[in-house]
């Protein structure tokens, strides 16, 4: 089996080889029956990089210690679960899992673009394997999953503990749907370049690329951080780490190119500029994979160093980042330009939106790179953490997050700011409200604890607002607004939703960071401790036995109002013997949208041992707003006018030949 | 405005809005940056009480003091000099005498450098990397058994 995984591997590159040159031979020379091979050609490397993917898979669920990889990265003794998952908690099995996704993404475009022009398809199907072929090359080359060893371990030396988790089944594979999704994106407009062509239509297949691969992003993106903040036990939920910058970058860039594919899909408007953003997003996703899978930076993601995997993934980087802006800086300017509009509009919004988001992703780019090019030139080593992003990246968001709730109320072409801020002043009445009762009435709000919980309302009411009044509130009778809200498409409720998991993250931001507490003590069995009005009694510890580990789990119960006990929390100290390695787990509870958190210390030799607590005010927001964000996207991709791969299908003979408006 | 003169005041305000992003990208890498040393580099370093650095080497054998509470005292060194390094809050799991660590914060009055995180890799071959390239400049790094 492991042999056929092995094979199916090397024949999934060889036709990567064919899917790249074939169809773009085939288009450039208008041959059909060329630009056809590229379909059928694409979902044969799609199986059968998913034969491979199951090969490998199932010698880690049946611990097959004779393949290298297995025996470095399981145990025998592992729960099935982590035995699965353990397939991508590695380098190469990781590298093995975004081929996987980047193939499965160009059999996509092959059997739901049949409506796609057939040069624009093969372009872009060519496209998928020339990235392909590289990422093959990569993992046959430096990082091929399926050596044997002879003779064959008897047991394996574990997974690595940190990564024993549920967060490892859903963080990885959302991050790479999101990182990879903007490959297509990538492809097709590297494919508008080679074609020289680009119209409105070319939005429309574009952006339900672009919604598909920033839902997962988003979803990935959130998963890696409320992993970390349970698993690693610091309390924190973002560490501004260069390795989580390198999935927010991409997320960033994604952003504006969901908002800039809306103004060329309706206005023909900012072509150029959304063809650059989507190479650009790519770009940073692959960057975000050279930074994580190179070595060049020390975290819990970089499984294993090797020079040789660094620059080779350079060279790709290079290679791709390279061309695709060279042949942009070729072709650009061949490109038909798009309409002018008036500054106060919907597209100047969207410009705006443009504007922030992008120089906020070139901030973060810049605190990123800048310790290793400083490093690489002078020998320097400087860190760059949260004081830089705190300075650089909050200027940034602040007045964009202002204006987020204008955008949807202005008009297309030209807009009136006074009419939206009418419409407005209810909710800008809600947030002043929300900041005037958080600066009075709670204790220990600063002033920017208040402006932060005011924006907040702002962006949800905004949101609210939107949806209010496009289903005519105020003007019409209620039962008529009631139908109009029904039958209003399905992207504005998308637009809503996720303007409004913006606002929820951004309140759960502020919660914890200027209303959470927290308090470092020893504590010794029968003790209790006090933190925001939470009372916890510490039971003592208690000795478990794990299937690969043994445990020392402290029990703590929290104590009622009257003295009862209702609820308990319990963190503990884990020590897995393969690795011979120790790790803590925190103990968390949920109370409404807000948590108790705990995580304990050294053990004293009297049996006291160090505990941290901390209260988090609607810490759950921050995440739950990204999943409210996921959902908006889900929303938007079900408009029928953006359904993935039938977006011309539904539509009448006579709409389809006017220009989209 | 002709159709040239609002491009071109558009562009004029983009570059502004990004020329200010730069100021600010690049007064804050002066500001707030923090710079990693390792103890024998303190003596020539000009570093302030108050100034934010990231201080690395090995955990000095026999210096880790658990005083009252969560409070450790321990002493971090390159082999030739060593730095006295107090620390509150839980330490992590790796961390151990002769192990590799980070340590962020800032000196005291007195000398002491106070430390508000410990860093050490989830890793039992950990070291990190700038301690590791720091002990491999001074020749007193030696390769590790694993691996």
């Amino acid at each position: 089996m492991v042999e056929t995984g092995h094979f199916a591997l090397v024949l999934a590159f060889a036709l990567s080889l064919v899917q790249m040159l074939v169809p773009l031979v085939g288009a450039r020379t208008g041959n059909q029956r060329l630009m056809a091979v590229g379909g059928p050609v694409t979902v044969t490397g799609f199986a059968l990089t998913a034969l491979s993917f199951t090969a490998l898979a199932s010698a880690y669920a049946g611990s097959d210690f004779s393949v290298a990889n297995v025996w470095e990265n399981s145990h025998s003794l592992q729960p099935m679960i982590y035995k699965i998952t353990g397939t991508w908690g590695n380098h190469e099995g990781s590298m093995l899992l975004w081929v996987l996704i980047l193939t499965f993404f160009g059999a996509l475009v092959a059997v739901f673009g049949n409506n796609l022009p057939a040069t624009l398809k093969a372009n872009v199907l060519a496209v998928q394997g020339m990235i392909g072929a590289a990422f093959f090359l990569f993992i046959l080359t430096t990082s091929n999953p399926f050596i044997r060893l002879n003779p064959a371990p008897v047991e394996g030396r574990d997974l690595n503990p940190v990564l024993q988790d549920l967060g490892l089944a859903i963080h990885p594979p959302l991050l790479y749907l999101g990182y990879v999704g903007f490959s297509v994106c990538f492809s097709f407009s590297v494919a508008a370049l080679i074609e020289g062509r680009i119209d409105a239509s070319w939005a429309r297949w574009v952006r339900p690329w672009t919604l598909v691969a920033w839902m997962f992003l988003t979803g990935g993106i959130a998963m890696g951080s409320y992993w970390a903040y349970y698993e690693l036990g610091w309390g924190g939920f973002w560490f501004w780490d260069p390795v989580e910058n390198a999935s927010f970058m991409p997320w960033l860039a994604g952003t504006a190119l969901l908002h800039s594919a809306i103004v060329m899909e309706k206005r023909s408007a900012l072509k150029i500029w959304t063809l650059l953003l989507a190479i650009l997003t790519f770009s940073l996703s692959l960057l975000g994979t050279f930074l994580v899978r190179s070595g060049v930076l020390t975290s819990v993601h970089a499984f294993a160093t090797d020079p040789a995997r660094g620059v080779f993934i350079l060279c790709i980087l290079t290679l791709f980042i390279g061309g695709s802006l060279a042949l942009f800086a070729l072709r650009a300017s061949s490109l038909t330009a798009g309409g002018l509009f008036h500054p106060i509009s919907r597209e100047g919004a969207l410009v705006l939106n443009n504007l922030f988001l992008t120089t906020a992703a070139a901030t973060v780019l810049v605190g990123t790179l800048y310790p290793l090019a400083l490093e690489a030139l002078t020998g320097g080593k400087i860190s760059v953490g949260a004081p830089f992003f705190d300075l650089t990246f909050g200027p940034l968001m602040v007045p964009l997050l202002v204006i987020v709730p204008f955008g949807p109320l202005l008009a297309w072409k030209r807009g009136d700011v006074i009419a939206a801020s009418q419409r407005l002043v209810a909710a800008f009445a809600l947030a002043l409200a929300a900041m005037l009762v958080t600066g009075l009435f709670i204790d220990g709000a600063s002033v920017f604890a208040a402006l932060g919980v005011g924006l907040a309302v702002w962006l949800v009411a905004g949101a609210l607002t939107d949806l209010a009044v496009k289903s005519g509130a105020g003007s019409v009778a209620p039962a008529v607004m009631l139908r109009r809200f029904a039958g209003l498409p399905r992207s504005v409720f998308g637009t809503a939703l996720a303007h409004l998991g913006l606002g929820l993250t951004l309140l759960g931001i502020v919660g914890t960071l200027c209303f959470g507490t927290e308090k470092i003590l020893t504590m010794r069995p029968g003790e209790t401790v006090d933190l925001s009005g939470h009372t916890l009694r510490f039971e003592g510890l208690f000795p478990q036995k794990g299937p690969n580990f043994t445990e020392d789990r402290a029990r703590f119960l929290l104590i009622g109002a009257d003295g009862n006990a209702n609820g308990e929390i319990s963190s503990a100290k884990r020590f897995f013997q393969a690795r011979q390695m120790a790790t803590t787990e925190s103990g968390i509870r949920t109370l409404g949208l807000s948590q108790l958190y705990l995580s304990l210390g050294d053990e004293d030799n009297d049996g006291s041992v160090v505990v941290r607590l901390w209260w988090k005010p609607l810490v759950t927001l921050i995440w739950g707003g990204g999943l409210v964000m996921m959902a908006g996207a889900a929303m938007s991709l079900a408009d029928r006018r953006l359904r993935v791969g039938a977006p011309a299908r539904r539509r009448k003979p006579a709409a389809a030949l006017t220009s989209p408006t | 405005m002709t159709r040239k003169q609002k491009r071109l005041s558009v562009i004029v305000a983009g570059l502004a809005f990004l020329a200010a992003a730069a100021g600010l990208t690049f007064y804050a890498l002066g500001q707030k940056a923090s710079y990693f040393y390792m103890p024998a580099e303190l003596a020539t370093a000009s570093v302030q009480p108050g100034q934010r650095i990231r201080l690395g080497g090995l955990v000095e054998s026999g210096t880790v003091v658990r005083g009252s509470g969560a409070t450790v005292a321990f002493s971090v060194t390159d082999t030739q000099k060593s730095i006295k390094v107090t620390y509150t809050g839980i330490l992590p799991d790796l961390f151990r005498e002769g192990q590799g660590v980070i340590t962020e914060g800032a000196f005291g009055s007195d000398g002491v450098f106070v430390a508000d995180s410990v860093l050490a890799k989830h890793d039992e071959r950990y070291m990190p990397k700038e301690v590791a390239d720091g002990l491999k400049a001074k020749g007193v790094w030696v390769e590790s058994k694993s691996q």
